[in-house]
C-alpha cells in the first residue's frame, strides 16, 4: 500500500466542519477503548457523561455556571494562541484574580453599595490576572524565555503563595481555624439566577468579552497584528509591527479574562477564598482545549465551552456514579485535544491510499 | 552537624536523580528537533506502572522495565502527531501530559495508600561506600543513582561524539541536509521522542519504588515541567544536566531544611519553581545565540518539501 500526501490548496468550510465532527467522534471512540481497557463499560459512561450534563434541567444549569470561567478563559486564550504565545498559565491567572478580587471584597465590601464594589472587584481581578499574564510576557519578549515554562511555574508559584495566604495571614477569624478566609459581605456577592448556581453578572461579562474580542481579532489593526505575529513573524517585523507592545496587550487581555473568571468564582459561587483545586477544577487548562475547539475563533468559544462545561459536569457524575478519580476528565480532554489536531492535519492535507497492483 | 550536612547532600543526590534521568530523555528528544512537554505526564505513566508491577511482583526491576515500556509506547502517540502529521508539537505534548495525568490517576486509584513492602534495595558499592563521609553521600545509592550518571555519560559520548549522535543532531539542526546525506529524519526522531519517553518512565520508576515506596495522584508534582527548563539549563547537554539536576535536588532538600526554622511551608515549597524561572533567567542574560539550541526545535519537518 502506498499513502501519498499532498497539500490542499483550497479549505473549504464545509471540510472544517465535517473534520471536527469526525475528529470529535474518532476522540469519543478512542476515549471509549480506554475505558474498556481498564473495566470500565465505555458505553454506560458516556452516556453517563452526557447525561449528567445536558440531560436534566439540573445538569444544564450546573453546565452553564461551569461555563462561565471556560467562555471567559477560553476566548482570552484564542487571542494568545493566535500570537502563538502559548499561555498555559491561565489556572494561575483566574487564582490571581480570585486572589485580587476576594482582597477588594473583603477590605471594601462591608462600607460600600454592591453597584459599586462589584465592578471595583471584577477591576481588581482583572488586573490581578494580567499582572500575572504580563511577567511571562516580558520574560519571553525581552529576555526570549520559553512561555510555556514561565506560565506553569507561575501556576505552582501562585498556587502555594494562595494557599500561605488562606493558611497564614488571610485566615478568617470567623471559621474555625479552617483553612479560609471570612464570608465576602453580602453586598460583594453576586446574585444568582434562582434555582441555579449561574451568577449572571459573570456570564454577561463572558458573552460581552467574547463579542468585544471577535471583533477585534477579525475587524481591527490590532487584531490583524495579531494574527501576523502568530503565522508569520518575521513579517510582522518588517512591517513595522511592535512585538513587545502586541505581545504584551495580548498578555493583559487574556490573563485579565482569566482574572475575571476568577472573581466569578470567589464571588459568584464559593464565597470565601479556600484552596486552589477548590476554586478552580483545572478550568485555565481545561479552556485550552476550549480554545483549540473553537479554532481560535472567539465566536465559537460560547459552543467550545459549553461543550466542555458539560464533559466537566458529566465527569463529576461518573466520579459519582461509577467510582471513578476525578483525573478521568484530562483522559477526556487530553485524547480529545490529540483528535483534534490529528483532524487539522487531515484538513490540511489530502491523503490518499494507492494499493499495489491497481495501479496509480 | 556534619552528619546533617552528609545527609543533606546525600538525599540531595536522590531527589535529582529523577530529574537527571527525565532531563537526559528529553535533551536526546530535542536534539533530534523534537519538543516533547508531555515529560510531567509520561513520569505519571512511569510512576504509576513501576509502582503496580512492583507490588504485585514484588520485583522492583520489573516496575522498572514495564515502566520504561509503558511510556515508550504512550510517548509514541506524540512522536506520531508530531513527527507524522507535523502538528503543534506544544499542544500536542500539553495533550500528552493531560493523558498521563488522567489515565495514572484512573489506573492507580486502587493503590492509593498501599505502601509497597520493599523499595529499590541500595546498592553500596564495595570499598568506595566504606570512605569516610565521601563513602555515604555518594557510593551507598540505590541503582537509579549509578544508573543516572552512567546513561548520562553515556548520551554524552554518543551525542558527541559517534555517527549517531551526528545524525541526531543534524536531523534538529538541518533536517533538508540531513535527508539529502541519506538518512531518515523521521526514523530518528521517532526514535529520540521513544527512547526520550523510556527515560521518563525510568524517572517515574525511581519516585514510586525507590525515592518513596507508595503512589499518590500528582506524585510527580510538576518535576516533568522543571525538566523542560533543565533542558534549556543544560544547554541541550547531558553532562550540564547532571549539575542542574542536582542543583535543584538541593532545592527539593532545602524546603525540608528550612522549615524548622519557622518559615511557612507553602512559601518553601515554591523555591524550586522560583529557582527555575531564576535558572531561565540567568541563562537568557547569555547571548542568546551562544545557547546552542537545536536550530529545527519544535519546528515540523516536511519531507520532500522545497
Amino acid at each position: 500500500m502506498n499513502i501519498k500526501v499532498t497539500e490542499r490548496i483550497d479549505i473549504v468550510p464545509r471540510h472544517s466542519v465535517l473534520t471536527l465532527g469526525l475528529s470529535l467522534a474518532a476522540g469519543l471512540l478512542a476515549i471509549s477503548s480506554i475505558f474498556m481497557i481498564f473495566g470500565v463499560n465505555p458505553l454506560y459512561a458516556i452516556a453517563k457523561i452526557f447525561s449528567g450534563s445536558f440531560g436534566s434541567l439540573y445538569g444544564i444549569k450546573e453546565t452553564i455556571t461551569k461555563a462561565i470561567p471556560l467562555i471567559l478563559i477560553g476566548s482570552g486564550l484564542t487571542l494568545a494562541f493566535r500570537a502563538k504565545f502559548w499561555n498555559i498559565g491561565a489556572e494561575s491567572q483566574l487564582l490571581m484574580g480570585a486572589i485580587f478580587g476576594t482582597w477588594v471584597g473583603l477590605n471594601w465590601g462591608p462600607h460600600l453599595p454592591a453597584p459599586i464594589i462589584v465592578p471595583l472587584m471584577f477591576l481588581a481581578g482583572f488586573v490581578g490576572g494580567a499582572l500575572w499574564g504580563l511577567i511571562p510576557a516580558i520574560l519571553k519578549v525581552k529576555f526570549s524565555i520559553n512561555e510555556v515554562i514561565t506560565t506553569l511555574m507561575m501556576n505552582y508559584i501562585c498556587n502555594e503563595f494562595m494557599k500561605f495566604l488562606i493558611v497564614g495571614p488571610w485566615r478568617g477569624k470567623t471559621k474555625h481555624g479552617f483553612p479560609y478566609t471570612d464570608d465576602l459581605p453580602a453586598s460583594a456577592v453576586l446574585s444568582l439566577i434562582p434555582g441555579s448556581r449561574i451568577h449572571l453578572v459573570t456570564l454577561l461579562i463572558a458573552v460581552a468579552v467574547v463579542v468585544l474580542l471577535g471583533i477585534a481579532v477579525y475587524r481591527t489593526q490590532f487584531g490583524y497584528e495579531v494574527r501576523v505575529i502568530g503565522e508569520n513573524p518575521d513579517a510582522a517585523k518588517y512591517s513595522g509591527i511592535d512585538f513587545f507592545k502586541t505581545t504584551l496587550i495580548i498578555m493583559i487581555i487574556s490573563g485579565g479574562c482569566a482574572g475575571l473568571a476568577g472573581v466569578g468564582e470567589v464571588a459568584g459561587i464559593h464565597h470565601y477564598l479556600s484552596y486552589p483545586e477548590s476554586i478552580s477544577s483545572g478550568y485555565g487548562f481545561t479552556a485550552i482545549i476550549v480554545a483549540w475547539l473553537a479554532k481560535l475563533n472567539p465566536a465559537n468559544v460560547i459552543l467550545s465551552g459549553i461543550f466542555f462545561a458539560g464533559i466537566l459536569v458529566g465527569g463529576d457524575a461518573i466520579q459519582i456514579s461509577l467510582g471513578l478519580p476525578a483525573a478521568t476528565v484530562q483522559i477526556f480532554n487530553g485524547t480529545l485535544l490529540v483528535f483534534l489536531i490529528m483532524g487539522d492535519f487531515f484538513l490540511k492535507n489530502r491523503v490518499t491510499f494507492q494499493w499495489r497492483g491497481k495501479g496509480a | 552537624m556534619e552528619d546533617i550536612i552528609i545527609s543533606v547532600l546525600q538525599r540531595t543526590l536522590i531527589a535529582g536523580t529523577p530529574l537527571l534521568l527525565a532531563t537526559i530523555g528529553e535533551v536526546i528528544c530535542e536534539r533530534s528537533g523534537i519538543l516533547n512537554l508531555g515529560v510531567e505526564g509520561m513520569m505519571a505513566i512511569g510512576a504509576v506502572t513501576a509502582f503496580i508491577v512492583t507490588l504485585t511482583t514484588g520485583n522492583p526491576w520489573l516496575g522498572l522495565v514495564a515502566a520504561i515500556i509503558a511510556t515508550a509506547l504512550i510517548s509514541g502517540i506524540h512522536a506520531f502527531v508530531s513527527i507524522t502529521l507535523q502538528a503543534s508539537q506544544v499542544v500536542s505534548g500539553l495533550a500528552l501530559t493531560m493523558l498521563g495525568l488522567g489515565i495514572s490517576g484512573l489506573v492507580g486509584k486502587p493503590y492509593i495508600g498501599k505502601p509497597l513492602a520493599e523499595k529499590m534495595a541500595t546498592w553500596p558499592i564495595p570499598i568506595l561506600s566504606d570512605m569516610p563521609v565521601v563513602g555515604v553521600i555518594f557510593f551507598d545509592h540505590s541503582p537509579y543513582f549509578y544508573m543516572a550518571i552512567l546513561l548520562a555519560l553515556i548520551a554524552w559520548f554518543v551525542l558527541q561524539h559517534t555517527r549517531l549522535g551526528i545524525s541526531i543532531r543534524s536531523a534538529g539542526e538541518n533536517p533538508r541536509a540531513t535527508e539529502t546525506q541519506g538518512i531518515s529524519v523521521y526514523k530518528i526522531r521517532y526514535w529520540c521522542v521513544i527512547v526520550g519517553g523510556a527515560f521518563a518512565g525510568m524517572a517515574g520508576a525511581h519516585l514510586s519504588t525507590s525515592y518513596s515506596k507508595s503512589w499518590i495522584e500528582g506524585m510527580t508534582a510538576g518535576r516533568g515541567w522543571i525538566v523542560i527548563a533543565l533542558t534549556i539549563f543544560a544547554l541541550w547537554n547531558p553532562m550540564r544536566a547532571i549539575i542542574g539536576a542536582f542543583l535543584f535536588g538541593g532545592i527539593f532538600v532545602l524546603q525540608y531544611l528550612l522549615q524548622p526554622l519557622g518559615i511557612s511551608p507553602n512559601l518553601l515549597a515554591i523555591l524550586p519553581y522560583l529557582s527555575t524561572l531564576l535558572v531561565l533567567f540567568i541563562g537568557a542574560l547569555h547571548d542568546s545565540r551562544k545557547l546552542n539550541a537545536p536550530a529545527m526545535l519544535a519546528e515540523p519537518y516536511r519531507r520532500g518539501e522545497r
